[in-house]
């Protein structure tokens, strides 16, 4: 029961010390103590909020959340809520000091990195951009920007990718002329130096909670990358 | 009635007096007297800021400096790969005034789009992907100069939590050391946009396209101001320094009329995730919160930001409104573009205004710019590199301004 609603408490069926876990994960993060500062319910964050005006959804209710202690509360805003914000940090105006946004990037964290199902259904689709940031060091490049991804971008997109190889090569910046796979020309030892801080920070084995084959497969080009650069300066 | 209660003449008085502060008073510890704090320990290299550098005065009344030149440019993805006429106008702006820099192949992106998008990473990771690129610089000897908005914010926030997080700390070092490369972390995160900023009454002694006729909307980009927000320029000459003076400053450089309007400090909507894999918000926010408030309220020639997600955002969002009858049409573009665009570069060859959705050529028009001319110049260029008989375009070609027709 939610004590200050008297509503059922949702997602009954996770045990509480399931769900305190998680909590206590994003409480010790290093960075909480920066985040959250205690709310004087003031809706400043709210009303610069761009996620509260299109969504049902509120940076105030996961500051007071999180300062309360409300685990079961805690556990509906990282199922059904963390997703919507903008990560804008429009909220960092909180005259408590507080970061809603940085609070939402703390238990966006803890739900990927524990292979929560919402967090696993809201990434699918997003895969294709993990590869690229993991591989290339890039986000985006210009092979991404295909008709089927973004027909709403208008028929630019189809022009674009018409002619995409000859663009890229009209373009005069050195790094950038005739490169489509990612957004610059990377050096080897640079990606190399990448994927070294991919294995040595665990960032990979957070892959590995999100998408099982898209892990496979980075695992294999980083690995083989790795072994090739060793011989290589052996 | 709330009238009678609120003084709203005292108010609006208030408002319009130039806000002074005085760096004493500020609310927040300067950082960078820790961080030297931390280089007299052993704990890592600061990198000093070169020579020759201007300083501005930021949020709470600090100095800040900004390097002219000798600048190692950590580039952006989003920019690079989908709108590379904004890198190609902050490189030919200092190919025009002669600058030394360097376009370097030994970096990465932040990776903090990914981050805010998906949080398929960590805090240590974030940060040692930072200062894996801090290094890079430094071992050039060339000062990062940052392109992109949010690689800017993500780092002066990652910045922050190196300064005074010591197991963060002693955790990059251990994966520096890896690579063999030390902790470096520059004096000043330095946007790019804080450059144009410093140039910018250098750029109009260049200006060759007259611009006064033009009104234009700025869109202040939300990682450049909102995180660690004592970082941003302010300039009590621009806004009494109540809102950030860059791109503004530039606009009004170049003789631009900048149109206030009503929701200047929203977001563009474009949400990092969102953007990428659910664009009803993004395209909702961009239209309905940005540009159809701009179009109602000032109705302007173009609206200039200086971020990579804010020009793409507010760019590609209003094709799809066009077909709900939405009032949009306002072509967008970075505040670097607007200052080659001034100083007269190819609106192809340098702008690159063909990856730009929305429709530039009434701007172009309007500027007395003979658009139709450049592109058949540009389709030339096209033509024979898909014949072969040229690899691309090379800066010897790209960086002659045009001729202005008289
Ligand atoms: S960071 Fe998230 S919570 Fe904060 S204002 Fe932006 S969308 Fe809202
Ligand atoms: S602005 Fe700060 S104090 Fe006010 S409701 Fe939001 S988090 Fe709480």
């Amino acid at each position: 029961m939610d004590w200050i609603s008297a509503k059922p408490t949702k997602y009954a069926d996770v045990p509480y010390e399931e769900k305190l876990r998680l909590f206590m994960e994003v409480k010790n993060d290093p960075r909480y103590e920066d985040f959250l500062y205690g709310c004087y319910e003031c809706g400043i964050c709210v009303s610069a909020c761009p996620s509260a005006r299109f969504y049902d959804y509120s940076p105030r209710v996961i500051a007071q959340t999180m300062a309360r202690e409300d685990v079961d509360r805690f556990y509906e805003i990282m199922v059904e809520d963390i997703w919507n914000c903008a990560q804008c940090f429009s909220c960092v105006r909180c005259p408590r000091q507080n970061n809603p946004g940085g609070l939402v990037t703390l238990i966006r964290e803890v739900a990927v990195k524990n292979g929560l199902k919402e967090a696993r259904d809201v990434l699918q689709g997003y895969s294709r951009v993990i590869y690229k940031v993991m591989l290339k060091g890039n986000q985006v490049s210009p092979d991404m920007l295909q008709p089927d991804f973004f027909p709403d971008w208008g028929p630019w997109v189809r022009e674009f990718s018409e002619n995409m190889h000859v663009w890229r090569k009209a373009i005069p910046v050195d790094t950038l002329r005739g490169v489509t796979d990612a957004a610059w020309r990377t050096d080897e030892k640079t990606l190399v130096e990448l994927y070294t801080i991919w294995f040595e920070t665990d960032n990979v084995d957070i892959v590995r909670e999100v998408d099982e084959g898209l892990y496979e497969l980075l695992l294999d080009v980083m690995e083989e990358a790795l072994e090739e650069w060793q011989e290589e300066v052996a | 009635m709330a009238s009678a209660f609120v003084p709203v003449q005292e108010i609006l008085e208030r408002k319009a007096r130039p806000v002074l502060r005085d760096p004493n008073e500020a609310p927040t510890h300067d950082l960078r007297e820790e961080l030297f704090e931390l280089e007299a320990k052993g704990e890592l290299i600061v990198h000093r800021v070169p020579e020759p550098y201007v300083e501005v005065t930021t949020k709470f009344g600090r100095k800040k400096k900004i390097p002219i030149e000798h600048t190692w440019h950590h580039k952006s993805c989003g920019q690079c790969g989908h709108i590379p006429g904004y890198s190609a106008s902050i490189f030919w702006l200092h190919r025009q005034f002669g600058l030394d820099f360097i376009d370097p192949t030994d970096q990465t992106s932040c990776t903090g789009w990914n981050y805010y998008a998906s949080a398929t990473s960590n805090a240590v990771a974030q940060l040692a992907v930072m200062s894996r690129n801090f290094a890079a610089a430094y071992e050039t000897g060339y000062f990062p100069l940052i392109h992109c908005g949010t690689s800017y914010g993500h780092y002066k926030e990652a910045r922050e939590q190196l300064i005074h997080h010591k197991e963060f700390r002693d955790e990059v070092r251990r994966i520096l050391d890896k690579l063999g490369k030390p902790l470096v972390v520059p004096e000043e995160i330095v946007h790019y946009s804080e450059w144009v900023h410093v140039m910018r009454h250098r750029i109009a002694e260049r200006q060759v396209i007259d611009m006064s006729h033009i009104t234009a909307c700025v869109h202040p980009a939300c990682h450049y101001y909102k995180i660690v927000a004592e970082d941003a320029i302010y300039d009590p000459e621009i806004y009494g320094a109540q809102r950030t003076a860059t791109v503004t400053g530039l606009l009004e450089a170049l003789g631009i009329n900048v149109a206030d309007y009503s929701t200047w400090f929203d977001c563009c909507g474009f949400g990092f995730r969102h953007v990428l894999v659910q664009r009803d918000f993004t395209r909702s926010f961009a239209v309905l919160r940005k540009i159809e408030v701009m179009k109602n309220e000032v109705d302007p020639d173009m609206v200039v930001t200086h971020d990579t997600g804010c020009v793409t955002t507010l760019d590609k969002s209003q094709f799809a409104a066009k077909a709900h009858n939405r009032k949009v049409g306002v072509p967008v573009l970075s505040d670097a573009q607007v200052a080659a665009m001034a100083m007269g570069a190819h609106p192809f060859r340098v702008l690159q205004l063909h990856w730009h959705s929305t429709d530039w050529r009434p701007l172009m028009e309007k500027l007395g710019i003979d658009w139709k001319k450049h592109w058949e110049e540009f389709q030339e260029d096209l033509d024979a590199i898909r014949r072969g008989e040229k690899p691309g375009i090379t800066w010897e070609e790209a960086d002659r301004p045009i001729a202005i027709a008289a």
